[in-house]
């Protein structure tokens, strides 16, 4: 848990305008101040002073970039590999293919298991959200959206709705049903409108909220029972492909990674971006937080996956191999978070094993890239879904 | 209903982001080299011989020997190689796989591979088909004649030149020699498989919707988002940081911690559902079970919020924090949670409900933390926001645990969960016995049912308890709107 991030003061009144709201901490100069988001955004778009100028400006930022490296490389005083060198080497790691799931008649680009640890829900390029009890391999309920290309799907915490979103610059909740004739499209609800594609949703700890990002930049938080734009985060320079909500016991913060190659960690409290990694090579394709939410891995068209240490506030992994060349779709950890499940462009999952660095295993058997891993919520298996129509679970 | 976007279609303008080209484009080369790349011969197809035609198996075989993987992963690598276009399959060419057999493939010319700079556009595929329209009527296959009508269609405005153009190239075809001629439309007709690729058939170029930053363009920074940086700068530089010798060896204890737990590590009891098709595991497991398994009980122990993730665990705590009298702090902090992750319609009325039930002078569950606190939060009252009750929160969740859940876990209601947790026999089923399995797996509750009796429960708990149960109060607000 990020102790920081918990211990903050987020709530009160602004400094600047003494209204009572979600605040920002920040420095002016080195003093620690209190802002909300509007006096910040106030401060930031103030015109040109006396001796500034765009040039100015560009040295400044430079400045600060290198100090905050050379901050964050006081503290490094031993690497991922040498601590791990103590750890017990693994085992063999027999995953088969348990089940596959056909049914979508196009490309699946997006799925999420349910909190039952058996169901889960999928959607692709034609417009279909399907629900399943992959166990018995039962489609348990089926909606066609009206937009193609449904890139984010969500299953509700309490099992009763699913969110989705696309092309549609829009993320809908449908309710769910024990009737299995409703027609659940027409129950289907808009939440979250953004200006561009949705590219990825989630409910947070209640089936109240929505976070979801989108491809005009932004990320945001939206209540689900009437709409309403609850915050929203603004700091990447381009398309948001991804978020992770933290699994802390706070559950305040969350990551989103974008084509900007940034990864960036927000308060959701005050819509603060309060880290931010920018070591990878090419667009950030997926986010994901390391089971204890201290860490998080990223997965990016460079075609590695690189793990960041929150409170040693660096990257302390690179998940790389000559042989891989094509980039990396999305990530997932293990249970205990050993093990680092990455789909990959050429058809292929590689489990990487975090402590080491090394390759644990390579699982072959899908015909089109993947799109999703997902490790189901108790650890028991890992679906994954691919642009050859299916879904498989690995166990 | 769509809404369309203001980008342009830039899927006729560049494309983007194929980090990989470059080095796929070298490797390439390096295949090709005469001395040490993949050695072809001549094949004899119906009655020209092609050169330089190689067979899937020597393919892979050198792969695997250049990168020093195995056989399977140099057939992927090959596989890749067909479906971005650089090796072209010269039986079954719309199957975009290498085959780890004497199958034949062929290198393709470099003027079409897949680049970063140039996108076939719909006029170059519409030149393509009326060029093979003119060779010879009916030439086309169903889906490139669906495609030559619709481009017809949609591109009639330029139609005369697109006519022209394929003439123009058909005829300079006629000219070349038969052998050459054969092997170029042979390219040709793999780069537009891989381009516009028919259904069923997996091409790594296919067309996607477009990510709106160019990565050929140079990022202009204007001076307000040069001042944010700075805002984000000084914050990350202050921002206090932990030496990676503590922060790492955090995250080494955590994996040693749930090593046993993990069931891609360690067999889980009985046994894993998706590997016997038997679901013991989750119906021993389930939310009210009497009793847990001791690897369940074990993972309480773990930490604070593991235990009050598992509703059956934070049930055997609230046991606890009965006898103890204390159980105020979780109820504040359970009310919290509903109050965070709430409706916004509802903030107002379960603020009201806390204030009276927790923080007012003399109220019935009055929680003990620091006058500061106390002073901050009762004025952030005065206009309630879902975050309002988080410094309140944090100090009861502190307390909770750095005090409570240690003498939780030393208390005799934990020792006796323990001894009562029960450890399931793993399963040895004979492959008859998973065949039966498989057979009849069973379909498990609906998670809407399951919801719905959760929320009966605790109206029940809510009739039942005294003090009032704020969390079921919470809830009723909910379930009233």
């Amino acid at each position: 848990m990020c102790d920081q991030t918990f211990m903050a003061a987020t709530f009160g009144p602004c400094d600047n305008c003494s209204k009572a709201s979600p605040l920002m901490n920040i420095y002016i100069k080195t003093e620690a101040i209190n802002y909300c988001s509007f006096c910040m955004e106030m401060m930031a778009c103030q015109g040109l002073q006396k001796g500034e100028t765009l040039v100015s400006l560009k040295r400044e930022s430079d400045t600060l970039k290198k100090k905050l490296e050379e901050e964050r490389a006081k503290l490094n005083d031993v690497e991922l590999h040498q601590v791990a060198e103590k750890v017990e080497v693994l085992g063999a790691l027999p995953i088969k293919t348990r089940r596959v799931l056909k049914g979508h008649g196009n490309k699946v680009l997006c799925m999420d298991w349910c909190k039952d640890k058996r169901r889960l829900v999928s959607s692709s390029q034609d417009g279909k959200v399907i629900v399943w009890d992959a166990f018995t391999l039962n489609k348990e309920h089926g909606v066609t959206m009206p937009c193609t290309w449904v890139m984010a799907c969500a299953y509700a915490p309490s099992g009763c709705a699913v969110a989705c979103g696309g092309l549609d610059n829009k993320c809908s909740v449908i309710p769910l049903s024990l009737d299995r004739n409703e027609n659940l499209a027409a129950k289907k609800k808009s939440v979250a409108m953004h200006t561009n594609y949705v590219s990825g949703c989630t409910f947070t700890n209640s089936d109240n909220q929505l976070l979801t990002s989108s491809g005009d930049g932004s990320c945001a938080l939206w209540d689900v029972e009437s709409g309403q734009l609850l915050q929203s985060f603004h700091g990447h320079t381009a398309d948001v492909l991804s978020l992770d909500l933290a699994p802390s016991e706070t559950g305040n913060t969350f990551v989103s990674g974008g084509c900007d190659k940034k990864a960036n960690v927000w308060d959701m409290r005050s819509g603060q971006n309060i880290q931010s990694f920018e070591s990878h090579d090419s667009d950030i394709n997926c986010v994901k937080y390391y089971p204890s939410g201290d860490a998080f891995a990223s997965a990016s068209d460079d075609a590695t996956c690189r793990f960041f240490d929150l409170r040693a506030d660096r990257e302390v992994a690179v998940y790389q191999k000559d042989s891989i060349i094509f980039g990396a779709t999305t990530v997932d950890f293990s249970l205990s978070g050993r093990l680092l499940f990455a789909g990959y462009n050429d058809y292929t999952i590689n489990v990487w094993d975090v402590l080491k660095g090394t390759r644990a295993s390579c699982l072959f058997g899908h015909e089109n890239r993947i799109s999703r891993v997902r490790v189901s919520p108790d650890g028991t298996a890992l679906c994954s879904a691919a642009w050859d129509n299916t879904l498989r679970i690995w166990a | 209903m769509t809404i369309r976007t203001a980008r342009p279609n830039r899927v006729q303008e560049f494309r983007p982001r194929m980090h990989c080209l470059k080095k796929l484009e070298a490797f390439v080369v390096e295949m090709q080299d005469p001395k040490n790349g993949v050695k072809g011969s001549d094949q004899k197809l119906n009655v020209t011989t092609i050169p330089h035609v190689l067979a899937g198996n020597a393919i892979i075989a050198w792969i695997a020997n250049k990168m020093k993987t195995t056989t399977e992963e140099a057939n992927v690598f090959g596989t890749m190689l067909v479906a971005y276009g650089y090796i072209y399959p010269l039986e079954n060419h719309r199957k975009l796989v290498m085959c780890n057999d004497a199958s034949l493939y062929r290198f393709q010319a470099p003027y079409f591979w897949p680049s970063q700079k140039w996108v076939p556009q719909d006029s170059d595929y519409a030149i393509y088909l009326a060029k093979r329209n003119i060779r010879k009527k009916g030439m086309l296959e169903p889906y490139e004649e669906a495609h030559y009508n619709h481009l017809h269609e949609w591109l009639n405005h330029k139609w005369d030149f697109i006519v022209m153009q394929a003439a123009e190239q058909y005829k300079a075809g006629r000219d070349r020699m038969k052998p050459d001629r054969v092997v170029f439309d042979c390219q040709e007709r793999a780069f537009w498989i891989v381009n516009r690729p028919p259904r069923r058939t997996h091409s790594a170029l296919e067309c996607v919707p477009e990510r709106l930053l160019d990565p050929n363009v140079e990022e202009k920074i204007s001076f307000d988002q040069h001042r944010r940086m700075h805002i984000f700068y000084q914050q990350a530089i202050m921002r206090s940081k932990v030496k990676s010798s503590v922060s790492i060896g955090a995250l080494v204890k955590y994996i040693t911690t749930y090593k046993n737990h993990d069931p891609f590590l360690a067999p889980c009891l009985p046994s894993n559902p998706w590997q016997t098709d038997n679901d013991s595991y989750w119906t021993l497991n389930m939310r009210r079970v009497e009793v847990p398994t001791k690897m369940r009980v074990e993972r309480w122990s773990f930490s604070l919020f593991e235990l009050l993730t598992d509703l059956r665990g934070r049930d055997d705590f609230k046991v606890f924090l009965k006898k103890e009298f204390s159980g105020e702090n979780l109820a504040f902090w359970e009310a919290a949670e509903e109050l965070k992750w709430g409706t916004a319609s509802s903030m107002s009325a379960k603020a009201e409900t806390i204030f009276k039930t927790f923080l007012a002078p003399g109220a019935p569950r009055w929680i003990n933390i620091d006058g500061r606190t106390m002073g901050l939060t009762v004025k952030g009252l005065e206009h309630p926001h879902r975050y309002v009750l988080e410094a309140a929160q944090t100090h009861v969740f502190m307390l909770m645990k750095k005090d409570t859940f240690f003498r939780y876990l030393k208390s005799p209601t934990y020792k006796d969960i323990q001894k009562k947790a029960q450890n399931p026999e793993a399963h040895n089923f004979s492959p008859a016995q998973l065949e039966q399995n498989a057979c009849n797996r069973s379909p498990g509750i609906d998670p809407i049912i399951l919801w719905q009796q959760e929320e009966e429960e605790k109206a029940k708990a809510a009739a039942a308890s005294a003090p009032v149960d704020v969390k079921a109060m919470m809830s009723k607000i909910d379930r009233k709107k």
